[in-house]
């Protein structure tokens, strides 16, 4: 295994917090920097990486074949048409749902770890044998969560899982963000959610309607170099990955107007 | 607490729904971090103060023993305001 390769798990516990969306967007920016990434898709149970980046006609094999041998990893891996450091591997196809144990998992990742610099696993919802198999395979993860009750639960369980896996560094992505509703304080602040989960934040991605618009089309927000806030937010977390220093921005402290520094005034700490 | 939250206490609305979340979420945490569940946690209080009450006599309503959680540490804390200390049980 090449020591330079960078295996990263990304995982939320809670389903549809956007883990596929992270990983697709990331895979993405990170073949555009010229690093040789390979997503895997962990949940072939309801696998839906290939759909994200637009792959789905083209998956032959997958993962499964590549181990029993009845193909090579070059046939199994998916090229993106676009972006050609990118390449997609499924781990599975839902019908055989049963065969993956975590020795499975460690063996294909070793093997895509000899010729990429990045491995980006995709890992499934939830904390059972799907989650366990995935972070068997890993050294860093990528929690993603978004500021509500139940996916900050479910992010603190998976983050406990991780810490006794001995899974280091664990980094935050905090999803969804509305600057409007935290500044009314009517949703969970960042800093609410890194000091209850106790994870340096890698960055934060703001609510945006083009990820729909973009997930419709197959095509992930950073494949085009879109200016959305969210193409943005995704943007700048594959260059914090790779090492460059960019500032968080803050979404409680956007805003110039009287009205904007009186919602901040009025969202102060007292006790 | 922050600003508006006194604000709103003080006209008697309710507090802001993102500190009743914070709220939630840090007790509903520091349960699911210690794997105690409320009984138990009941049970470990009845438990520690009978004990405290042998050496010192503690105000049973005040007493309280809760779950806290910061920086993914959690911590048993038990406060007992103490009413004065029974002198025989220390000759004992």
């Amino acid at each position: 295994m090449s020591p330079n390769t960078r295996i990263i798990l990304i995982c939320s516990g809670k389903g549809g917090v956007g883990k596929t969306t992270l990983t697709a967007n990331l895979g993405i920016a990170l073949a555009k920097q010229g690093v040789r990434t390979a997503v895997l898709d962990a949940d072939f149970g309801l696998r839906n990486l290939d759909l994200l980046l637009g792959l789905e006609n083209r998956i032959i094999y997958t993962a499964q074949e590549v181990l029993e041998e009845s193909c090579r990893l070059e046939q199994a891996l998916v090229k993106h048409k676009q972006e050609g450091n990118l390449a997609l591997l499924p781990a599975g196809n839902p019908r055989m749902l049963d065969w993956l144990k975590p020795e499975d998992m460690q063996r294909i990742v070793s093997m895509l770890a000899e010729q990429f610099d990045y491995v980006l696993i995709d890992c499934p919802a939830g904390v059972e044998d799907g989650f366990k198999n995935a972070a068997s395979a890993t050294n860093e993860a990528i929690v993603i969560t978004t500021p509500e009750i139940s996916a900050v639960r479910d992010a603190d369980r998976v983050i406990g899982l991780l810490n006794t896996n001995g899974i280091k560094p664990i980094q935050l992505v905090l999803n969804r963000v509305r600057p409007k509703m935290i500044a009314s304080q009517e949703m969970l602040s960042v800093d609410d959610v890194t000091d209850i989960l106790a994870l340096p934040l890698l960055g934060l991605v703001l609510e945006d309607e083009q990820v729909i618009v973009s997930t419709n089309r197959g095509e992930p927000l950073t494949l085009r170099g879109s200016r959305s806030p969210a193409a943005r937010c995704y943007g700048n977390i594959a260059r914090r990955l790779q090492g460059e220093e960019i500032p968080l921005i803050d979404p409680s402290k956007e805003g110039k107007g009287l009205r904007d520094k009186f919602r901040r005034l009025m969202a102060t700490k007292i006790f | 607490m922050t600003l508006r939250d006194i604000l709103n206490k003080l006209i008697g609305r309710q507090q802001t729904s993102a500190t009743t979340a914070k709220e939630r979420l840090q007790l509903v945490l520091a349960h699911d971090r210690s794997d105690l569940s409320p009984e138990l946690l009941d049970q470990m209080r009845s438990e520690i103060l009978k004990v405290v009450a042998k050496y010192v006599e503690i105000d049973m309503e005040e007493g309280a023993v809760s779950l806290e959680t910061e920086d993914r540490m959690t911590a048993l804390v038990a406060n007992l305001p103490i009413k004065r200390t029974i002198k025989s049980s220390l000759k004992a």
